[in-house]
């Protein structure tokens, strides 16, 4: 397929490729870090993830439209605040629902499977009713539209960059989080061992909240991030929710390390092949090799060393 | 004062001519005000529809929960629209629409079970409803085992007729063939880009569409065709190819939320569309509510409704819309074949003078509604109508521009020979 064009336009292109696997990355980290730690730390299987995004997406349609409103000027800047704002919502909305809803699911963990299932339908139809079946466009600043002309032939989507900067940021937080506060010890201790954690005077019933409404709030970014890549509708969140449990549990369900390594593998796969081959096709190659590859090893690429 | 002090009311002739003027509404409600009563029942209902001396009822049947409450709301909309403007100008053969609304919920067993409920228990005379082909196909051995009439708007693959169906929208050489035509002789395009999600629609569609480039467009050929699962939303690989093969036209049949992904990494990847040409079938001013205008201006995209069609019928049509559901609401290709739907209904019923199911299916052919918001349109022999094909640019404010109409309704031509 390749006899026809020059090096120097193949050059370009594998560049612009290797963009596209690296902007396909950025999307699987950034959509399955809340995953990640909601099923990789705490063990529940938040089916609704998609729906926490797509309320961060909808906050964002919100912010968008009010500076388009009342603050024209500032419009260029809006997106920055839209992403907190979506963090507080999705967060929060993850506080109430696992004060509400999970914490008593917590020895059931397959429970959590159909709960969280159900919450995502009704979520679904809040939405429905609240913003309209109908798809909402969410309107961009004009700096993050359009394409950033490295040389003549290769041009980068600039959404692209930020989210692959924004992925960059958030993972670097997150593991400064988990892995060097105090508060993220708490959690480890907690996923590792609930009652000692207890014991010692670590308030179990808090971690738990804090931690689910991180990994919701993580979703909401994602999901005001993506508003720049895809749609927002009230079923738009079933998109990801598919590519982040293979993300999640393909990596090792309770690694950080893991889950960045598959998305990595996931993605770089998808790409290149989705360019060789055909995008089913792709697509479903990569599942096949997925399956394989998790019928080897069932804990997935990185898991946890624990005595059984 | 009385009028015959008035000095323009003096000649004899004028006065004459403005009293017939006067009396014109009043004849077009000749059939109905002449027979002072609607016709018995039990002469326009022999095989015990719900119909009585005052009333008809009919079904509205989509999903207005679910995925595809997106698509379908829209239709739901007008169709309720329609009812409403029949039944202010006197109704059916002097009854009273009534209305049963089902949700089919994007399921399609769901779909064949409410429409079952609609004609065993209901009995309704008439049900629009559907939107995907899935669905139609759940419900059409319903329709056909229970002999109900179905009003069906989505532009669809063809390859289907039935009695018990009216398909208002077009089939697919009605949008396909007339806009390939159109991009070959204008933009003199030579090599086609094919992409589409992966399922019935945008399979057969685009086998039609190749087999006409390949066949009937001199020296045109195909560099690519490529499906993608429904919902994908990454499509930066594909968007390379396409810059790598630098096609005269791409051609996107591309359906749902990807649409909405395809569009803005379209723009994001620097492919400005007011100089790649793109030909789609797929997005209407629905859809582009959801992409952005400013993410898809320049696109072309061919069907035979335009919100933006400037004739009488259609403004009227696009303000009572909006009158009724909102300003802000956009109307798109299938919306306004939905509204046709209880008009064609209506106009049918009164041809046969009944409301059974075989004498309103044996009248259809040849019915013809010429305040319909496209132009005028007819039903085929074969269920479809003879419909325009037309081109539309869309601009960023989310309208399409009408850049090429069909001089003549184009034949609907549900299983073309050659094509398959």
């Amino acid at each position: 397929m390749f006899g026809d064009y020059s090096l120097s336009d193949l050059g370009a292109i594998f560049a612009m490729q290797g963009f596209a696997g690296l902007i396909l990355f950025s999307v699987y980290v950034l959509m399955a870090l809340g995953l990640a730690i909601i099923f990789g730390q705490m063990g529940v299987i938040n089916m609704a993830h998609g729906e926490f995004m797509i309320l961060g997406a909808y906050v964002t349609w919100m912010t968008s439209s009010a500076f388009q409103q009342y603050l024209p000027s500032l419009f260029p800047g809006y997106f920055f605040l839209a992403m907190s704002l979506a963090f507080i919502a999705s967060g929060a909305l993850g506080m109430l629902v696992e004060w509400a809803l999970i914490r008593h699911l917590y020895k059931r963990p397959l429970d959590t499977l159909l709960a969280t299932w159900g919450l995502s339908l009704i979520l679904q139809q809040a939405y429905r009713s609240v913003f309209g079946a109908r798809e909402v466009g969410v309107e961009l600043p004009e700096w993050m539209m359009g394409s950033w002309q490295a040389t003549d032939a290769i041009q980068i989507p600039i959404n692209g960059m930020f989210v692959m900067g924004l992925t960059v940021l958030i993972t670097i937080v997150v593991a400064y989080v988990l892995f060097w506060s105090r508060w993220g010890r708490q959690v480890r201790a907690v996923v590792q061992n609930r009652v000692m954690a207890g014991a010692v005077g670590i308030n179990t019933e808090k971690v738990d909240r804090y931690t689910f409404g991180l990994g919701c709030g993580i979703a909401g970014i994602a999901g005001s991030a993506f508003t720049m890549i895809g749609s927002t509708g009230p079923t738009a969140g079933q998109l990801y929710i598919v590519d982040t449990f293979l993300v999640v549990v393909f990596g090792g369900a309770a690694s950080l390390v893991g889950t960045i390594a598959s998305a990595f593998t996931i993605s770089q796969a998808q790409s290149t092949m989705e360019f060789f081959l055909s995008g089913s096709m792709a697509k479903v190659l990569t599942l096949l090799a997925i399956v394989a590859i998790l019928m080897v090893r069932p804990q997935g690429l990185f898991a946890l060393k624990v005595r059984k | 004062m009385s009028d015959e002090q008035k000095p323009g009311l003096r000649s004899p002739l004028r006065r004459k001519l403005l009293m017939g003027m006067a009396a014109l509404p009043a004849i077009s409600m000749l059939p109905r005000a002449s027979f002072a009563e609607a016709p018995a029942t039990s002469a326009v209902n022999t095989t015990g529809l719900a119909v009585t001396d005052s009333e008809v009822t009919v079904g509205i049947l989509h999903s207005v929960t679910g995925t595809m409450a997106i698509s379908e709301t829209g239709s739901v909309e007008a169709e309720k629209l329609a009812i409403e403007q029949i039944n202010a100008a006197g109704g059916v053969l002097g009854r009273k629409i009534k209305f049963i609304q089902e949700d089919g919920a994007s399921d399609w067993p769901t779909f064949a079970e409410k429409a079952k409920k609609l004609l065993v228990n209901d009995k309704c005379a008439a049900v629009m409803g559907c939107w995907t082909s899935a669905s139609r196909k759940a419900v059409l051995p319903v329709f056909e085992q229970y002999n109900g009439m179905l009003y069906y708007p989505t532009f669809y693959e063809g390859l289907e007729q039935s009695k018990n169906v009216i398909y208002t929208g077009q089939e697919a050489t009605q949008q396909i063939i007339a806009g390939l035509d159109w991009v070959n002789k204008t933009k003199g395009a030579k090599t086609f880009y094919l992409l589409g999600s992966d399922y019935i629609w945008p399979r057969t569609s685009n086998k039609i569409a190749r087999k006409h480039i390949e066949g009937h467009l001199a020296g045109a050929k195909i560099v690519g065709e490529e499906y993608f699962p429904l919902g994908h939303t990454q499509f930066n690989s594909v968007i390379n190819k396409i810059k790598l093969t630098k096609p005269d036209v791409i051609y996107a049949i591309i359906v749902g939320g990807s649409n909405v992904a395809f569009y803005k990494q379209l723009k994001a990847a620097g492919i400005d569309l007011s100089k790649q040409t793109l030909l789609t079938i797929s997005v209407t001013e629905d859809e582009i509510d959801g992409i952005g205008g400013e993410n898809i201006a320049g696109a072309y995209a061919c069907m035979k409704y335009f919100q933006s069609l400037d004739n009488p019928n259609n403004k009227a049509f696009v303000s009572a819309f909006k009158k009724m559901w909102g300003e802000k609401t956009v109307i798109g290709d299938v919306t306004q074949a939905a509204y046709l739907g209880p008009w064609l209904w209506k106009l049918t019923v009164e041809k046969a003078g009944s409301f059974d199911i075989d004498k309103v299916a044996a009248a259809s052919p040849g019915v013809e509604f010429k305040g319909a918001p496209e132009g005028n349109v007819r039903i085929h022999e074969n269920h479809h109508l003879w419909s325009k094909t037309r081109v539309g640019r869309a601009k960023a404010d989310g309208q399409y521009e009408l850049i090429y109409e069909t001089a003549d309704l184009v034949e609907p031509d549900p299983f073309p020979k050659g094509y398959q």
